[in-house]
């Protein structure tokens, strides 16, 4: 008896899988869209959030898990260890929820030396005991040399839902407003400097940070008025408006020049020919807030130290569904794509 | 942000735009050369913002889209064979070829890495003796001398392991091209600010006298654009033509010499296949017999291979001027970024992907 297993995805476009399936645009929507979410489906699933509600003997239990792969492992402004605890908190964060515990795996390529796999795990610690929340359970695994990039990590976390706050994509409303708390693309850009050799005059450094105290105030502050958080990493902010666009079924209209930037950031986006709008963060959160409460939002970002340049950066809009759109500093207008792969630096 | 901020200032760009309107009384059709212009005109958004007597098509300055598929299924072989480190700018990896794309190749198993500068590429050779590094020398003039100095480098050091796939075009006989064309539609040009950098602006003057056309060279802000626009526009009005230099804090007249002699020092000037145009003469660069040991389509015998464009595919029009994105049947449905059928749907200097990304 033979089994045939038919994919879903059209393998004529792509027989293997490219790191465009894991840049966190159009590549990886499809994979997830065509073949994950097909074969495990339920509602919670179903929800595409950065994490799972789940209903547990009268709590609302936010549930996640995000895995860390990233090379080089120590970078400006941060290192693989630091980012693995952050990364987890903030998908508990963007569901509404204050973190409880957190689960960690090592998988360890043969030959790491021990002294860099100490300055993970201190790095875990501080961040951690900083965030205020405790790395309950464990497990190590250690793979043939060649087989990894000296250190893998995965990091699952459970976290408590206040009552009466329900995040969903699925309410970004017409009127709505787009706030993001603070400028973009300074973690893809400070990653890019380091790995391809990059100088800049000025230091470049990762954002990498836990929001769940951010969020916290602004949960407090205007509660059930913020109607979805979400942490724009891999797609950078374009993606996931795009995502949220697309999953409420409404449009969005940025503003170019309201949108925070630093200008070190800036100048590498222009040179390297890429946009800031794609490239990473791992320390920022967009809210969309109904209107009348918007600059209430604001105020308690603002005031929080990972907030302080936090700005309205556009609005909800009913008319093109799906789609976001941006009016560029000139005074154009032009539309906001979901990046299809990876970003790639230009020839000239 | 300094030599930004000034080229995009809103105000200016009205200011500009009422003078453009002032001046224009009737139809012109004006091509922007180098596609790094029209994605800032498409992303600017400053086309919607033209008069409509204003009609800009767009022009064949995308190295990686008029690149012959035929090159980039050596490029695809070069980066498969195992002894091979395969070097490119980022653009080139999404490029389709017959079958496949440099992406793939990678994830298949080849060694295939995106570099900055070509001398990276004469660092990796001298870094891996046992390895061999091929770079994928694309580009116009602007990025020929510093490949010509990667070669001139490497020959200095004495390194037998390194060697380039050499696809280099230039812009003015593909101009020539153009124009000569007897279903022509260009009454004037924007030049290619960069190209203009290296090169200088004299040897569009006898195609200016020729054809008796504007060109006027432009940099690559929006505010930039619009004056060069309105420079055009200007002359076409008055039934005058000649050269004329908008971008005057990047391009002299002469160019830069010294990038000029580098480049002929390494290269000579060839025919060339234009991707979706066809041969041009003298349009192209190769390596001069004094370093064709550096010439990796000679070292790994790979040109001999050949290969057929997607019927489907209106690139070549897109490029002469004659039909724009929309126009193409395929383009959003058969054509997309994930699924190519033409190289300037992936290139991030193609006219279809500037309409795919910021229009559609």
């Amino acid at each position: 008896m033979s089994l045939e297993l038919q994919c879903p995805l059209p393998l004529h476009n792509y027989p293997t899988v490219t790191m465009g399936h894991g840049g966190g645009g159009r590549l990886s929507q499809q994979l997830i869209e065509g073949m994950l979410r097909p074969a495990l489906s339920n509602p919670a699933l179903d929800a595409l959030h950065d994490g799972a509600r789940l209903a547990l003997g009268g709590e609302q239990v936010a549930f996640t898990t995000d895995s860390y792969v990233i090379s080089p492992l120590f970078f400006p402004g941060g290192d693989i260890g630091a980012l693995a605890i952050h990364g987890t908190i903030n998908d508990l964060a963007m569901c509404g929820a204050q973190p409880l515990a957190l689960a960690v795996g090592l998988i360890i390529e043969e030959g790491l030396p021990m002294e860099t796999l100490w300055r993970v795990v201190q790095s875990m610690q501080a961040a951690a005991r900083e965030a205020g929340v405790a790395v309950v359970t464990g497990d190590t695994k250690v793979v043939e040399r060649g087989k990894g990039d000296g250190i893998f990590i995965n990091t699952s976390g459970i976290g408590l839902i206040p009552p009466g706050i329900v995040l969903d994509p699925r309410r970004a409303a017409p009127g709505d407003h787009v706030l993001l708390s603070g400028p973009i693309a300074n973690h893809g850009i400070a990653i890019m400097s380091v790995r391809e050799g990059l100088a800049f005059e000025t230091a470049l450094e990762s954002d990498s940070a836990a929001l769940h105290g951010l969020v916290a105030g602004l949960l407090e502050a205007v509660g059930t008025h913020v109607h979805v958080l979400r942490d724009p990493t891999r797609g950078g902010v374009a993606s996931a408006l795009n995502e949220i666009a697309q999953a409420a079924g409404v449009g969005m209209s940025l503003d170019e020049a309201a949108i925070p930037l630093d200008e070190a950031v800036r100048g590498a986006c222009e040179m390297l020919g890429l946009d800031p709008l794609y490239v990473a963060n791992e320390g920022k959160c967009l809210a969309i807030v109904a209107p009348e409460q918007s600059e209430a939002a604001l105020a308690s970002m603002r005031a929080h130290p990972l907030g302080q340049s936090a700005a309205i950066i556009g609005h909800v809009n009913s008319t093109n569904p799906g789609r976001v759109t941006l009016r560029s500093r000139i005074g154009g207008s032009r539309v906001v794509d979901m990046l299809s792969g990876e970003q790639l630096p230009r020839i000239c | 942000m300094k030599y930004v901020d000034e080229y995009r200032d809103a105000t200016d760009v009205q200011r500009f735009l009422q003078a453009l309107r002032q001046v224009v009384r009737r139809p012109w059709t004006i091509m922007e050369i180098c596609g790094g212009q029209t994605h800032t005109l498409v992303k600017s958004g400053l086309e919607r913002m033209l008069p409509p007597e204003v009609r800009l098509v767009h022009g064949p300055g995308c190295p990686v889209c008029v690149t012959p598929l035929e090159l980039i299924d050596r490029a695809l072989a070069l980066a498969a064979r195992p002894e091979v480190i395969f070097t490119s700018f980022g653009d080139m990896l999404r490029v389709p070829g017959s079958q496949q794309d440099l992406l793939s190749v990678k994830a298949a198993g080849g060694d295939v890495r995106i570099v900055y500068s070509p001398l990276d590429a004469v660092k990796l050779a001298q870094k891996h003796p046992e390895r061999e590094v091929v770079f994928f020398a694309v580009g116009f003039e602007t990025t020929a001398p510093a490949n010509a100095m990667a070669v001139y480098h490497a020959q200095r050091l004495g390194l037998s392991n390194f060697s380039i796939l050499a696809a280099h075009v230039l812009v003015p006989p593909a101009m020539a091209a153009l124009l000569a064309a007897p279903n022509c539609q260009i009454q004037g040009f924007l030049a290619a600010g960069h190209v203009c950098a290296i090169m200088g602006y004299e040897e569009y003057l006898p195609l200016a006298e020729r054809y008796r056309v504007p060109i006027v060279v432009t940099g690559f802000e929006p505010l930039d654009l619009l004056q060069g626009i309105y420079m055009t526009v200007e002359l076409l009005e008055r039934g005058a033509w000649g050269v004329e230099n908008q971008y005057v804090r990047a391009v002299t007249r002469k160019g830069n010499q010294h990038a000029q002699r580098i480049m002929h020092e390494v290269f000579e000037v060839r025919e060339r296949q234009w991707r979706g145009i066809g041969p041009i003469a003298q349009s192209g660069l190769g390596l001069r017999a004094a370093y064709a040991a550096y010439d990796a389509e000679q070292k790994f015998h790979v040109a001999t291979i050949k290969a057929n464009e997607s019927p489907l595919c209106i690139a070549g029009q897109i490029m002469q001027g004659l039909a724009r994105p929309p126009d193409c049947s395929a383009f959003g449905t058969q054509c997309s970024p994930e699924q190519p059928l033409g190289a300037p749907m992936v290139s991030s200097e193609g006219a279809c992907a500037a309409y795919y990304q910021f229009r559609k």
